[in-house]
């Protein structure tokens, strides 16, 4: 591994100011993820901020906001009292995710900023765009059972990268419409889930909309009436311990037999976290059937595409949404 | 246990350095090679005597204070040495294995504070402060924990070499409250990998811990 020089601020400013001014710094928390791509040489900074010493591990709720502090482990969310209460969607991502160690390591902020698992990104044998932009992608012509099936379309096919994002924690924050807080060299700032990740379009280096040193300080999510018909359904090769295939953050509010909202998210489809915005709409004052979960279904898969041993997800993940809003409404 | 934080060190603060410098302690670092002292345990080269140079931030040499089974070290490190390194290369605790290196296998399980991780996937530099327990600290021969004397019992493994890794991570699966069921037992034991295949024994293992009420 490449040496770095290691840091240890106690300030969120002088953090901030380590890493925005230094191309080749880096900020570390967990580890879980970071410390694999350096072991690989993936990842070679000079220079590793730890912001383990900051103060940003609590998880508090005020006013109707539950407000997750970005150094929050993984496993502390999951077992939180008013987690589980009012978003218990959150709560089963985060336990079907990783082991039982690495929630105890991994932090709300990694989490969101981990990168794909896409084997040729880690194969530094092999070329790949997001690793080294404009080598090629390995996967459209390899093996891709795991790769996206949404948000693929490039204007130059040279660039093209079609893993997807691995987390579960961040499909369910994005069906509830989480908001990520940041502070960076520039002030502070907030955005939806659903704005921090990009597609890879013609720059699959790029995963997020973060700025240079813009560091992730908290996770807020609104009350919502969703907390009695939420499923998080996650389907992969084992049944404990592996990246999804096909996961589906399900909710729903319900009011008299009839859907009044509906919230729905996809994971291991796509470059982001993926938001079925259409899927949700069309739900909307429907009843709460099994025909109208497959009419959704139907209008969550517009567009998408297989690469070829990806091809079977066009039909696992309807059925998989219809199972995750059938679990979430109590029918089976 | 009951695990409470040791005062943690002095916070490390950024020092610019110039070409020279790092060029100096590169030197000095080969020097000390030569003179064969890579080898010795690092807490033999820790003292305040010592020809490293101290300094914060260094890309060498870096101070830790850490507990590791009850016994306080305080050292100088690489800060690139992981607590799994730490562990087995310096202070010869190599109870805890390296399995994968890369925290897919969990044969390197410890407990920090508590709490069980993979010593693989952090750097030994980051936990100063904490207090670490591995499988040395929960029993000994003599006085085996009630989880390896289960493992005995039940045959819990075949070569053995994931079995200090599933042990440590057994006792936090009881301590979480999450061995309450066979399957419960496999969801929260499946970052421990066994290739021997000596999993219904393992979680026989855990599950008659658990259910005798016994402390652990």
């Amino acid at each position: 591994m490449k040496p770095f020089q290691y840091l240890r601020p106690s300030k969120l400013k002088a953090a901030i100011e380590m890493v925005s001014g230094d191309p080749q710094a880096r900020y570390i928390a967990g580890g879980t993820n970071l410390i694999d791509l350096m072991k690989r040489g993936i990842v070679t900074p000079e220079k590793l901020v730890d912001i383990n010493h900051l103060p940003l591990k609590k998880i508090e709720y005020k006013s109707g906001v539950l407000r997750i502090g970005a150094l929050a482990l993984n496993s502390e969310v999951a077992a939180h009292e008013t987690v589980l209460q009012k978003h218990p969607l959150l709560a089963q991502a985060l336990d079907s995710g990783a082991s039982g160690q690495l929630r105890n390591m991994a932090t709300v902020g990694g989490n969101i900023l981990q990168k794909t698992r896409c084997t040729y990104f880690y194969d530094t044998a092999l070329p790949c765009n997001k690793r080294d932009p404009e080598s090629g992608c390995s996967a459209l012509e390899g093996i891709n059972r795991l790769h996206a099936i949404f948000g693929t379309e490039t204007e130059n096919p040279a660039k093209t990268c079609i893993a997807v994002h691995p987390s579960d924690m961040c499909v369910a924050l994005s069906a509830l419409d989480a908001d990520v807080l940041l502070s960076g060299p520039g002030g502070e700032r907030r955005m939806k889930i659903a704005d921090l990740h990009r597609l890879s379009g013609d720059t699959p280096e790029v995963d997020t909309t973060l700025e240079r040193g813009e560091l992730i300080t908290a996770v807020e999510i609104p009350d919502n009436a969703f907390a009695r018909n939420s499923h998080y359904l996650k389907l992969r090769d084992r049944a404990s311990y592996a990246f999804a295939i096909v996961s589906v953050a399900a909710a729903l509010d319900i009011d008299n037999g009839k859907i009044r909202t509906a919230r729905l998210a996809m994971g291991g489809v796509a470059h982001k976290p993926w938001r079925l915005i259409a899927a949700e709409k069309s739900l909307e004052g429907q009843p709460v059937t099994e025909s109208s979960f497959r009419k959704a279904a139907e209008v969550a898969m517009v567009g998408a595409r297989g690469f070829g041993q990806n091809d079977f997800k066009l039909k696992l993940a309807p059925n998989a949404i219809v199972q995750a809003l059938l679990t979430a409404a109590g029918i089976e | 246990m009951k695990d409470e934080k040791i005062p943690a060190g002095e916070e490390l603060v950024c020092g610019v350095e110039n070409r020279f410098d790092e060029d100096r302690r590169y030197f000095l670092k080969q020097s000390v090679t030569i003179a064969g002292l890579a080898f010795a345990p690092a807490s033999l080269i820790s003292g305040e005597d010592n020809a490293l140079p101290e300094s914060f931030g260094d890309t060498e040499n870096v101070k830790l204070s850490i507990a590791i089974n009850g016994k306080k070290h305080q050292l100088n490190i690489d800060p690139r040495t992981t607590l799994l390194d730490l562990l087995r290369e310096q202070l010869g605790l190599t109870g805890t294995k390296k399995g994968c290196d890369l925290g897919q296998c969990g044969a390197c399980t410890v407990h920090i504070n508590g709490q069980r991780t993979l010593s693989c996937l952090t750097f030994a530099v980051m936990q100063n402060g904490n207090k670490v327990t591995t499988i040395e600290g929960i029993g000994t021969p003599e006085k085996l924990h009630p989880l390896q004397a289960a493992f005995i019992r039940h045959d819990g493994f075949q070569c053995g070499y994931c079995t200090p890794g599933q042990i440590m991570s057994g006792v936090s699966c009881i301590r979480e409250g999450n061995a309450g069921s066979e399957a419960e037992v496999r969801k929260y034991m499946s970052g421990n990998l066994c290739r021997c295949g000596a999993y219904p024994n393992i979680v026989n293992a855990i599950l008659e811990v658990k259910n005798s009420g016994e402390k652990v």
